[in-house]
């Protein structure tokens, strides 16, 4: 059996690597999926920890991040796809104001 | 063996999301995405999180995945990322944010509260995910389903073209 910080660690690396995604991207898309990788990678870690305590709370608790995750992309992409409609144009650098 | 099977699955979701962050084109990034999604639902059964692993490629890199490669269509963005950076300077932030994720790291491993004897497996998979959902989290679960709702209706109040 791997010991469960092996799959802790893991999950830091992608988590960073999301971050870094975050950081070093212009593309509201590519950074929308940096967000799910963070997001994904704290799942990594939810269900490790569960499994090191020897409880079933940490699945429970990835299946509503499942599903918070599933609305933020519907919502976060819809937001992103009406932008496009209005500047033709898509880069977080530009997008600096609130008004349409 | 799980050792292995375990070196190979980390290899390839590090890989994939390292692809991801490195492609100039997004259509690749949501391809990695994919992959990427995929191999932590294989961690999830390896840590026999079944449950877990069949919603991760329904919902994750089934619907999510499929979502933003149609939105990356409807956009089509070609060239977004060329011409000068005008935030470079900024750039530099990243590097030491990843030496603080590196000492994050660092104490994960050496951390006393994943040290000393595994405790026993958990009785069962799906089935206790279940009967936990629908008891002891049971309000939470139908927050839910508020939640979806109100994802729906505000996509399509956002993306309405108005005549």
């Amino acid at each position: 059996m791997v010991p469960e910080s092996y799959y802790v660690a893991l999950s830091a690396v992608l988590f960073t690597m999301g971050v870094l995604g975050v950081l070093i991207r212009r593309n509201p898309l590519v950074i929308f999926m940096s967000i799910e990788l963070m997001l994904n990678a704290a799942n990594l870690a939810l269900v490790a920890f569960g499994q090191r305590h020897g409880t079933i709370e940490g699945q429970a608790l990835v299946f509503f991040v499942l599903c918070v995750a599933a609305a933020e992309v519907a919502v976060g992409l819809a937001i992103i796809v009406t932008i496009f409609r209005l500047r033709r144009r898509l880069s977080v650098d530009e997008l600096s104001t609130l008004r349409g | 063996m799980s050792l292995f099977t375990f070196a190979v699955l980390a290899l390839l979701a590090v890989g994939s999301a390292a692809g991801m962050l490195l492609r100039r084109n997004p259509i690749h990034g949501a391809l990695f995405l994919a992959i990427n999604l995929s191999t932590v639902a294989a961690l999830f059964l390896t840590m026999r999180a079944e449950f877990l692993a069949a919603v991760q490629i329904i919902i994750y890199a089934g619907a999510i995945a499929v979502l933003f490669v149609f939105a990356i269509m409807v956009l089509i963005p070609g060239k977004e990322e060329t011409g000068p950076d005008p935030l470079r300077r900024q750039r530099w932030l990243a590097v030491p944010v990843v030496a603080v994720f590196l000492i994050l790291v660092a104490l994960v491993l050496r951390s006393a509260v994943l040290a000393g004897p595994p405790k026993p497996p958990l009785p069962g998979g799906t089935d206790a995910v279940g009967r936990v959902l629908f008891t002891d989290y049971l309000f939470p679960f139908e927050v839910t389903s508020v939640l979806l709702l109100a994802a729906i209706v505000g996509v399509m109040a956002l993306t309405k073209r108005r005549a």
